[in-house]
């Protein structure tokens, strides 16, 4: 059995007048992945940066609803968004190094939250994150070099090592390989499927067969709706909504 | 204009595919039968021979599939009839081995005098064929109700064969002589009684096309 990370309930978000997320409820479990699929513009995004509020510097946005992680609401007075942050990471749709070096990428995080007492600590840290993004073998023997320098796979891995040196609960993940190669793609998702043992993963794809490969729960937005969430196998063998079913098969979107 | 258009296309020519191995499958189980009936040894050497293009057409529906899924991802109902056309596709081509091999019976029967006169086999292949060919109908209308109608008449097919059964066993008790020829004569029996569970399976892959549930749609079987 697998425990509720996240719960939403109702949740509406605006973008000034405009409602981008329409009464959306739907519960995320840890160490699954979830998967958001649907066409451009249909909120699947906005929804995921609801989940660590990234939305919050948007000029006019505007949650109603509530957002549970551990059932405690992260919209609440008083919740501090930099330690929310930490506790639910985010990886981009581009690779977003820091011009550094490999190891001052993955080490930033540790150094501004403090979360380690001396170098020998940073360094098993960095070890640590590098491997558990499973590309510590490809950087071991020059931690030095430039994160700029790393293929644009390589650079995804380090931006998820990144992600996971400040210990998080969860990831987002925004299209996470859609700025990848095939090969660099499907050795992602194979990392998503052992970080999966550790955290909960959320991925927004716009690769239904990448939601269909990886992920354990499926949920398709279309106009700001939630219209179907089920399991990942269902949804792509008899979703119970007709749209559900016409996106999918290609015939709407 | 639909935006799969050219995939949508393929997917119905595979469909229709189907459709023609059925109807070359069902026209085989009655000329089996006629053949027999006229005890006419080259039509069943016709018919043995003619069982590879059932086969060929079976492989070449198979690689079509294949292709498909590999080149357009087909998910959710288009996944659900590639697999229905696999599976039927094999059902069909089996019905099509029974065919033949009450084509070779034929054969073996050779110039003896068969041991009663055809009346209910003749009947069984007339059920069956019209089973197999409402099945398919059932699966280009994605008919659900039909498709779980057919199977109950698999019933009928069943009391047929036990009466050819129980008849020939009074044959045989009768003149012990005729065991063989009798035997011959329930192995054709037994061939269409197979045929017609057959078409029980394809019935349940169009639920399965329609509604994505697996179940099995059993008539009573036969007590044999």
């Amino acid at each position: 059995m697998h425990t509720i990370k996240f719960s939403l309930e109702h949740i509406y978000f605006y973008y000034g007048k405009y409602m981008a997320l329409s009464d959306i409820s739907m519960t995320i479990l840890d160490r699954q992945i979830t998967a958001l699929i649907g066409p451009s513009g249909c909120g699947k995004s906005t929804f995921l940066r609801c989940l660590n509020r990234m939305n919050d510097t948007i000029p006019g946005a505007r949650l109603e609803g509530r957002v549970l992680l551990d059932n405690q609401d992260i919209y609440a007075p008083g919740v501090d968004v930099v330690n929310l942050r930490r506790r639910v990471g985010m990886v981009f749709q581009r690779p977003n190094p820091f011009p550094q070096s490999v190891f001052d990428n993955v080490a930033f995080g540790p150094r501004v939250l403090g979360l380690t007492r001396n170098k020998d600590e940073l360094y098993w840290l960095v070890e640590q994150s590098l491997r558990g993004a499973a590309l510590w073998d490809e950087v071991k023997d020059n931690l030095k070099q430039d994160a700029l320098s790393l293929s644009l796979g390589q650079q995804q891995r380090l931006c998820i090592a990144r992600a996971i040196a400040v210990s998080p609960e969860v990831i987002l993940m925004d299209e996470p390989c859609s700025a990848l190669d095939p090969i660099a793609t499907l050795e992602i998702e194979e990392l998503m499927r052992q970080l999966k043992e550790q955290y909960c993963i959320v991925i927004v794809t716009h690769n239904m067969q990448q939601a269909a490969r990886v992920s354990d729960w499926t949920g398709f937005f279309w106009l700001g709706k939630l219209v179907e969430f089920d399991e990942t196998q269902s949804v792509f063998t008899r979703p119970s909504q007709k749209l559900t079913e016409d996106y999918i098969t290609g015939r709407a979107g | 204009m639909t935006i799969r258009e050219t995939f949508e296309r393929e997917l119905q020519r595979l469909q229709d595919e189907m459709l023609v191995l059925g109807s070359m499958v069902g026209k085989a189980i009655t000329d089996a039968v006629d053949v027999l009936k006229r005890r006419d040894m080259e039509g069943s050497r016709q018919l043995i021979a003619q069982d590879r293009l059932i086969n060929e057409k079976r492989f070449r529906i198979e690689e079509e599939a294949l292709v498909l899924i590999a080149t357009q991802q087909p998910m959710a109902g288009d996944l659900r009839v590639i697999a229905a056309v696999l599976d039927i596709a094999h059902e069909l081509e089996r019905i099509g081995d029974y065919a033949k091999g009450i084509a070779k019976i034929n054969l073996m029967i050779g110039d003896q005098p068969l041991v009663k006169p055809l009346v209910d086999v003749p009947r069984m292949a007339d059920k069956s064929r019209s089973m197999l060919e409402r099945a398919l109908d059932a699966f280009v209308r994605r008919d659900v109700e039909l498709a779980r109608a057919i199977p109950a008449e698999d019933d009928e097919v069943d009391v047929l064969y036990d009466q050819i059964y129980r008849e020939l066993i009074t044959y045989i008790l009768a003149d012990p002589g005729c065991i063989e020829g009798a035997n011959y004569l329930l192995w054709v029996a037994h061939n269409l009684e197979r045929a017609a569970d057959r078409v029980t399976n394809i019935c349940e892959r169009v639920v399965f096309t329609v509604t994505g549930e697996m179940l099995e749609l059993d008539g009573k079987s036969s007590g044999l």
